[in-house]
């Protein structure tokens, strides 16, 4: 194992000192789909730029070139200092930025010298939401569709605001903070249905998707990821590729007893749509809240990817990431939908980096796994039998009661949690915005929770091989390897974005918002924001006929509640574990929420 | 909007001072739904602890209500709108924590007709429907249902969330509801809710504290339960010391009273219902 993980680590600085990789491959790369190829509009309507999640511009005015004149265009301030992981949305000549809660939207008028406020809304989210949202209180961003600005808030409600007048519209109850259930990831809206799903699946909540009548905000279809075939909206035309997801009410017989009643399976994470073969992906939370060794079983449908039937909800597919989880590895990172050869056939592929460590290229047809190929050191798993298309666990890292576990890599939040990748259409490269981190694994730690004393664990997360905890990477997707990466000294949480003029765009939790050569991983420009960077660039041409670059400033999440939570970095347990590796991250950064706008002079 | 808060609370605490009230206040963080432990009426066992320790210092109580979940410390001890918190493990890492007043472990309860079980390593757990409370923070969960996982008891285990409906009264106590409403023929909870609800449920339940007491070196059923403060407070842990100390006697006859099992020779054994 140790070899292993030296050689994976010999590798990666191997390729990380090459120049300028050789792209003139005899093999072509991926391209998007024609769905996501239409001719660029200027505008960022949806975070994830379009329905195959490629979050690409083909704009090209900022480029390897200019992109070093790069000037602040404009701020605004979000009000609110929490973890901002939101993606500011441009729709003609508004921008639409949504605060972490109390989740207000807020519009701003491009067309106007400093982009001043048109409108905000206010939701008026409880309260006491915050004190059951788990990993600080974010957002993952408002949806744009058909004149209306669609986002959900931290106390389980969806809410449908008209993008001129920023009226409510509707706003539609889903679930109740009372019994753990929030929500935080950005809706997608296929055809007249906004989709949406749960959070909270520690507090025993079973997962579900659901989808909401645009215009009524009135409930569609709704399918649970645990539980009876009907539940979970699987009926005759659901033909999943692997052997172990075929049978009757897998998602009873994979559980003992009853526990599928609180199995977890929730759904916060991103959606593609492809609408050529009408399919829209999901992933399922990891589960829970019983412990690994009282649900034996694979514990379907947690931890994997569907896809299913927009109109309907009907399960068309399903692929297990991690059966059977024991690492709290949820399946929610981006689905980027891509067309490629492979074996000398053409494939309509989708692309998942995984918190389990693993890049996944799946058909997204029929739900295959062509490829699976590690971006992260790996002691967790000992590799990937692409017969059973399963990853092989390593048994000596298994987190058990009364055994101390040192060195599991991945950690927790897995090798990269829910900040999206971006993919090259010109490139035609994947870039992934990940970790390099390590944990042990201890339960002594007593606690206590409503009056009730227990064990817990105590985990120490801290950088993994290199000494740096932060990675930002070119993936070669068809290969299955790093062309080149950015060593980071904090965990990267913050997404990507790629562009036509060959300059890729991320953050860093110490504040730097940073502009790289999209071949050669060269920083050609970058400025230090107020705060760390959790958010997700986006790029859009003004009213003016200007290329422009937004990214929302303000640490926090999990991997930054050190600072948006004031946590006590004493505490090295804190936060999951997370505030051992991010102490030092008070004393680089401090709260914020600002947009930062950019363009050339 | 949270510091300027307290400063404004810091203010008029001066400006009562000054105005030769008798001005001390003891500012206690709990939780508002918990029976028996505490509730916002002041029913729980340990608001008459904390009205016990005001009585002694000539303080007057001063409550904020905080449901007792992830990030209560962190939101009510560790950042100062209380000093004092009732009803931790003692030693608790992070705080100061008074000696212990009590120590009680996990319970089988069982209806009154329903099956002796003594020890995890009673066959008849394997037979009957259990149920156990679940925490799930980061897989971990309260012992018993450790233990039981341990022993490869699985199919008849049944989970009920600590965290619960906070909408319903005591939540926690739900798992109680479903023993005796025959869903479960034994439930393993924590002495203090088993104690007491043995006494105010809908039908007589028996109380067991389970064995072994300690299942493997690292999963303890037995706490001892102490008062917290925090770290550099130690002048108020002295105080708070002394008061439990002096008025022993007083502090078991309140812990008897909500049909406390105790494992610490305390005054009364209220193992066992009437």
């Amino acid at each position: 194992m140790g070899y292993t993980r030296l050689a994976f680590v010999l590798a990666c600085l191997l390729l990380a000192q090459r120049p300028l990789p050789g792209l003139a491959q005899a093999q072509p790369q991926p391209v998007p789909p024609s769905f996501a190829a239409a001719p660029e509009d200027g505008q960022w309507t949806i975070p994830q730029k379009n329905f195959a999640s490629t979050r690409y511009s083909d704009l090209s005015e900022i480029n390897t070139d200019t992109v070093k004149n790069l000037q602040v265009a404009f701020t605004f301030s979000t009000g609110v200092n929490k973890g901002q992981e939101s993606a500011p949305l441009v729709v003609g000549t508004t921008m639409y930025v949504l605060s972490p809660y109390p989740n207000i939207l807020y519009a701003l008028d491009l067309s106007l010298p400093g982009a001043p406020m048109k409108w905000q809304y206010n939701p008026k989210p409880a309260a006491a939401a915050q004190g059951v949202a788990c990993c600080d209180v974010v957002n993952r961003g408002p949806t744009f569709a058909n004149g209306k600005v669609f986002f959900t808030t931290l106390d389980a409600h969806v809410v449908a605001v008209n993008a001129d007048t920023g009226e409510e519209v509707w706003k539609t109850k889903l679930g109740d903070i009372n019994r753990g259930e929030t929500m935080t990831m950005a809706p997608l809206v296929v055809k007249d249905k906004v989709i949406v799903g749960i959070s909270g699946g520690e507090y025993g909540v079973r997962g579900w998707i659901q989808a909401l009548d645009t215009s009524s905000g009135q409930s569609a279809w709704k399918a649970y990821n645990t539980g009876p075939d009907q539940d979970v909206k699987i009926g005759p035309a659901f033909r999943p590729f692997y052997d172990s997801d075929k049978g009757k009410d897998l998602g009873i017989s994979t559980w003992p007893a009853d526990a599928w009643q609180q199995g977890g399976g929730t759904v916060w994470g991103w959606l593609s749509y492809d609408p050529d073969l009408n399919l829209l992906y999901h992933g399922t939370g990891n589960p829970g809240p019983w412990n690994p060794n009282q649900r034996p079983g694979d514990n379907k449908w947690t931890a994997g990817i569907f896809a299913r039937d927009p109109d309907t909800g009907e399960a068309r597919w399903f692929y297990q990431t991690a059966p059977h989880d024991i690492h709290d590895w949820d399946t929610i990172n981006e689905m980027i939908l891509l067309d490629m050869e492979w074996d000398g056939k053409p494939r309509k592929v989708l692309v998942h980096p995984g918190r389990t460590g693993f890049v996944y290229v799946i058909d997204r047809t029929t739900g295959e796994v062509l490829s699976a190929k590690p971006f992260h050191a790996l002691t967790a798993s000992t590799g990937f039998d692409m017969k059973t298309a399963r990853m092989q666990v390593n048994p000596d890292k298994e987190p058990v009661n009364n055994r101390v576990i040192r060195d599991i890599c991945p950690t927790a939040p897995g090798a990269k949690d829910w900040n999206p990748s971006a993919f090259s259409h010109k490139t035609g490269l994947l870039y992934i915005p990940h970790m390099n981190m390590c944990m042990d694994w201890e339960s002594v730690e007593p606690n206590y929770i409503a009056g009730t004393p227990y064990v817990g664990a105590e985990v120490r997360m801290y950088p993994g091989p290199g000494g740096h905890m932060g990675e930002f990477s070119a993936w070669d997707i068809r290969e299955g390897k790093e062309l080149w990466t950015i060593n980071e000294r904090f965990p990267l949480w913050s997404g990507a974005l790629a562009t036509a003029g060959d300059v890729v765009f991320y953050g860093t939790m110490d504040g730097w918002f940073k502009a790289v050569h999209a071949r050669s991983g060269e920083v050609l420009w970058q400025f230090k924001v107020d705060s760390g960077i959790i958010g997700q660039p986006t790029t859009y041409r003004g009213p003016d006929g200007k290329q422009y670059v937004a990214i929302l400033s303000g640490v926090g999440g999990w991997a930054g509640a050190i600072v948006s939570g004031d946590l006590d970095p004493r505490d090295g347990t804190a936060a999951k574990g997370f505030v051992n590796a991010m102490r030092e991250l008070k004393n680089v950064t401090t709260k914020g929420g600002t947009l930062y706008v950019f363009k050339l002079p | 909007m949270c510091s300027s808060f307290l400063k404004w609370g810091a203010v008029a605490a001066l400006l009562v001072a000054a105005g030769g009230a008798q001005g001390r206040a003891l500012r206690v963080c709990a939780d508002p739904n918990n029976m028996p432990l505490s509730n916002e009426a002041g029913e729980g066992l340990e608001n008459k602890l904390v009205e016990l320790i005001a009585q002694e210092l000539n303080a007057e109580v001063r409550y904020t209500w905080w449901a007792q979940r992830r990030g209560f410390l962190r939101n009510t001890l560790k950042a100062d709108i209380c000093d004092l918190v009732p009803g931790l493990p003692a030693n608790l890492e992070g705080v100061r924590t008074t000696a212990p007043y009590y120590r009680t472990s996990y319970v089988f309860v069982t209806r009154f007709d329903g099956p002796e079980v003594s020890s995890f390593n009673d066959p008849v757990l394997r037979q009957v429907k259990v149920g156990v409370h679940l925490i799930g923070d980061d897989g971990s969960n309260t012992p018993p249902a450790h233990a039981l996982a341990r022993r490869g008891i699985i199919d008849n285990v049944r989970g009920y969330m600590i965290y619960g409906d906070y909408n319903q009264p005591n939540p926690p106590a739900r798992i109680l509801d479903a023993l005796a409403d025959g869903e479960i023929d034994v439930a393993i909870v924590w002495g203090a809710l088993g104690g007491y609800f043995a006494q105010h449920g809908k039908v007589p339940l028996k109380v067991v504290p389970v064995r072994p007491a300690f299942d493997g070196p690292q999963l303890p059923m037995v706490f001892d339960i102490s008062m917290a403060v925090r770290k550099e407070d130690e002048a108020l842990r002295q105080e708070i010391d002394a008061v439990l100390s002096r008025r022993r006697a007083d502090v078991d006859a309140i812990l008897s009273s909500y049909g406390m099992p105790r494992l610490d020779g305390g005054l009364k054994q209220a193992g066992r219902a009437p």
